[in-house]
């Protein structure tokens, strides 16, 4: 019901807009009656109504402007010529027409009015019978229409704002806050405080608009000036006063921006259509649901999405659902549904396009990865499933012969991911595999101006967009000496269990960082898909940014995203965190890929990244960090037995639970509810290794021992001067899961082709 | 034919630039360095509220630093579409200049400054040498 009340709706906008128009060229055609060009745009506007209220079968209102539409043929075709009282009875159809629309607009129906005088008399005029004005009212009262009638009888130029701001006897005692309704009604009280729909909307043009907006962001600018000079001064009627313009610069830019933004149901009218023909052409059965459609946001972001959005969800009937016999194969209902979702979080649109198709399998699309050399298979053993599918997004990775290979998902993704960053948004894709796929965009609400943190690096301030900023973490000196680490020259940053990343902000951009106190910042930045920190010097604050173009020669650096002016009046620049992180993260596969190469030269010890965990009773082991996903920690009550196996629910998947206290025969030394378990992982299966602690993670060229080789012990290495055992994770997981290599062993491709 | 420059001063020399590329001359502003861009990008300052790139002739001229307690002056140019500031030592006047009065560059002249200059117009008492502003400003 409510898509149709929304047709209704805008029918009556447009309508109501049309008619104000068709009045005025109306008493316009009587002072020139000759004229084409008057004729011809009544003719049109009158055929659009008739047109439509077919179309939404309103009978009646389409039976006058049939009849309309005839007579002004007529006229346009220099059959008959204008008269007074031709131009008396166009109106009265007008009047009419207006009634109507008023009546559809209170009551969703056009009611009981009368038409049926209306009618006779054009049609009287139009087989050239003597006009009968005086034969017609019989239903007195009833309306507005012989209301009309009389006055557009009296003068035709009056009678339609007259008509309408002055209704006669039934109406008088009504109170009149339409100013288009006036229908008696049984229930006036309806009328109070509903403004209609023609009044409370109007047609701004959008280059005002964006001139509102521009000024609106100056004028933010100056307000963080204002702000920022109030606080310095201690006078308290200017800081009253710059509180006050804060707030109320806050509400204005709300308002204009609300002022251009449209429901993303604008977008998504169009995809149903998109949808059926495809599914159809595909031979799927395809339901299509909607949710949050009047979850609005910018006209020009709206733009902007239209083209990754469809691709989007031709690609997910196209690709991501199966064919009804598929469905019905797999269990599932034959009806595939695609479901459009749109919310508003944390500052963001958010818009998922969901299946519930086959889904796409992350060991499959890492595999294709590796054929086409986008990343090697010792980067890919590092990432998790969630990561590995993201690898559709690198250019390069679709082509015509991924579409059956990896269920076709690739196709053009890289371009629907550049354009949803071109726009300052991200994309990730989520796939379960046999339960379906989503892709999520994450756009912001306006271009123009953004919330972003400003950091000071080497005594230059920058801001980084909130967009991309997870979280800030400040270490003091103390702790920063130990928190930092350092592998094999990179730094990282133990974040809650996993390591993340660290890039000196100063080092990238080639200046002398100016913090000596051994305290450490860093934000915590999420790009492509990736998390790495960014050690800067300070954090200023948050604000709202406007964001201002570079020019042609600084956009070349590809570090800065634009510029923009600070409080005091300085320019900052803006720091690009995607080509940051673009930069950065390759360099660092790049270094990864030159190791790999030392070791092919074969020297004498091998240079191996290990995870060393504690176990009771002094024990420590190493794992291969190649074969490590993530550090984790688990409630206890988190596993669950299967038979006589404990396993653990993790990501939607079920992973087998491998004590290494248990496996090696040793009492757990460790007395608390929570595990600290490590996340091992080979192609597409993981298991949990429960340690009791992590100690550390070296980076060394190890030497082996195997002659104190011990039960489940590859053999032992020293780590800073200490034996540590080197985990045969091998044994232990088979221990627990005696499959767990056996499909990674098996020769993929074949199963493939 | 004459020309209308607007003429400044580099290390002692005269320059000038086309009349019609300049939107107007004004004192130092604040500069924001910019990390990794050219060399003669020196920074970027606002000029009520809009956010343009500064270009410092004396390294695009291949010239000697300015002076540390010489405050430099801005030429601000409009090139293809984009609001540029020229970082000179001081600014001159408007001067109307023949064509009689032109030579091309010596062909001694060599470095970056051939590649910038137009010309020379020899005034009577020194030599006015004029920029060519769309390369000069550009990358």
């Amino acid at each position: 019901m409510d898509e149709i009340d929304e047709i209704v709706q805008e029918f009556l906008v447009e309508s109501h807009e049309n008619l104000d128009q068709l009045d005025r060229d109306l008493v316009a055609l009587e002072r020139e009656p000759g004229s084409r060009d008057l004729l011809g745009s009544i003719f049109r506007t009158i055929h659009t109504i008739k047109g439509t209220s077919g179309f939404l079968a309103f009978g009646k209102l389409e039976s006058v402007t049939h009849v309309g539409e005839n007579l002004l043929a007529r006229l346009r075709d220099g059959k008959m010529s204008m008269t007074p009282q031709t131009t008396d009875v166009l109106l009265a159809m007008v009047d009419t027409v207006r009634d109507l629309l008023s009546a559809i607009e209170e009551h969703g129906g056009e009611g009981d009015a009368e038409v049926g005088a209306v009618v006779e008399r054009i049609s009287a005029l139009l087989e050239g019978r003597e006009p009968a004005v005086e034969v017609v009212p019989e239903s007195l009262v009833e309306s507005l229409v012989e209301d009309a009638v009389e006055r557009a009888d009296k003068s035709a130029a009056e009678s339609a704002a007259e008509a309408v701001e002055a209704p006669d006897a039934p109406a008088a005692e009504t109170p009149v806050v339409d100013a288009v309704a006036d229908h008696p009604d049984d229930h006036p009280d309806d009328h109070h405080g509903r403004r209609s729909v023609a009044d409370s909307s109007i047609r701004v043009d959008v280059d005002l608009l964006d001139t509102l907006m521009q000024l609106v962001g100056e004028l933010v600018l100056t307000r963080n000036q204002i702000v920022r000079q109030a606080g310095d001064q201690q006078d308290v009627e200017l800081t009253r006063s710059a509180q006050r313009l804060n707030l109320i610069a806050s509400e204005l830019q709300e308002g204009v921006m609300k002022t251009r933004m449209q429901p993303i149901d604008n977008l998504w009218a169009k995809l149903p259509r998109v949808v059926r023909d495809l599914g159809a052409h595909c031979g799927k059965r395809v339901a299509l649901s909607m949710v949050g459609k009047e979850t609005e946001l910018d006209r020009s972001l709206l733009e902007a999405v239209k083209d990754p959005l469809t691709h989007l969800v031709r690609n997910a009937v196209d690709h991501g659902l199966e064919t009804p016999e598929d469905r019905m194969a797999a269990g599932k209902p034959a009806e595939g549904v695609l479901t459009l979702r749109a919310f508003h979080e944390g500052g963001q649109v958010v818009v998922e396009v969901s299946d519930d198709g086959a889904g796409i399998d992350a060991d499959k699309v890492g595999a294709k990865a590796v054929e086409r050399g986008l990343r090697t298979a010792n980067q890919l053993a590092q990432m998790t499933p969630t990561d590995v599918l993201q690898l559709i997004f690198l250019p390069g990775f679709s082509t015509a012969a991924a579409v059956t290979n990896v269920s076709g998902r690739g196709v053009g993704m890289d371009v629907v991911k550049t354009n949803i960053e071109a726009i300052g948004g991200t994309i990730e894709i989520e796939s379960v595999v046999g339960r379906g796929t989503t892709c999520r965009l994450r756009i912001p609400l306006t271009l123009a101006i953004v919330p972003a943190l400003t950091v000071e690096c080497a005594g230059d301030r920058y801001a980084i967009p909130q967009l991309s900023l997870l979280e800030l973490v400040a270490l003091d000196a103390d702790r920063a000496a130990n928190a930092v680490e350092d592998v094999n020259g990179a730094s990282v940053y133990r974040l809650r269990g996993s390591l993340l990343p660290l890039v000196r902000l100063a080092d990238v951009l080639g200046v002398e960082s100016d913090r000596s106190d051994g305290h450490v910042l860093i934000a915590v930045l999420q790009a492509e898909g990736k998390r790495f920190g960014l050690v800067i010097d300070r954090v200023l604050s948050t604000e709202e940014i406007v964001v201002k173009p570079l020019g042609t020669q600084l956009k070349a650096i590809g570090t800065y995203s634009g510029a923009t002016i600070l409080g005091d009046g300085r320019v900052a620049l803006i720091l690009d965190v995607q080509a940051l992180a673009r930069r950065v993260l390759n360099m660092d596969a790049l270094d990864q890929e030159d190791r790999t190469g030392d070791d092919a030269r074969g020297t004498a010890g091998r240079t191996l990244r290990l995870l060393v965990a504690g176990l009771g009773e002094g024990r420590k082991v190493a794992i291969p960090l190649s074969s490590v996903t993530r550090l984790e920690n688990f409630d206890r009550t988190a596993l669950e037995r299967v038979g006589n196996r404990e396993v653990v629910q993790y990501r939607g998947g079920i992973l087998p639970v491998v004590r290494l206290n248990d496996y090696y025969g040793v009492a757990s030394a460790r007395d608390s509810e929570e595990l600290v378990v490590v996340i091992y992982t080979v192609g597409d299966r993981s298991v949990a290794l429960v340690v009791d602690e992590i100690v550390d993670i070296v980076d060394e060229v190890t030497e082996f021992h195997d002659d104190v080789t011990d039960h489940g012990v590859l053999g032992s290495t020293l780590v800073r001067d200490r034996i540590v055992e080197v985990l045969d994770v091998r044994a232990a997981i088979m221990s627990a899961d005696p499959s767990f290599y056996a499909d990674h062993e098996m020769p993929e491709l074949q199963e493939a082709m | 034919m004459s020309a209308r420059l607007v003429t400044f001063t580099l290390d002692g020399h005269l320059y000038g630039v086309d009349v019609t590329a300049v939107q107007e001359v004004l004192r130092g502003q604040p500069q924001t360095r910019i990390p990794l861009a050219p060399d003669a990008v020196s920074g970027l300052i606002n000029l009520r509220g809009q956010v343009m790139s500064a270009v410092e002739l004396r390294v695009r001229l291949g010239l000697p630093d300015r002076r540390e307690d010489q405050e430099p002056m801005l030429v601000v140019v409009r090139v293809a579409g984009e609001t540029i500031a020229l970082l000179v030592d001081t600014i001159g006047a408007v001067m109307d200049v023949d064509d009689e009065q032109f030579e091309p560059p010596p062909d001694t002249l060599a470095g970056p400054g051939r590649e910038f200059l137009v010309g020379a117009y020899k005034l009577e008492d020194q030599l006015l040498l004029s920029l060519d502003v769309d390369r000069a400003a550009a990358a």
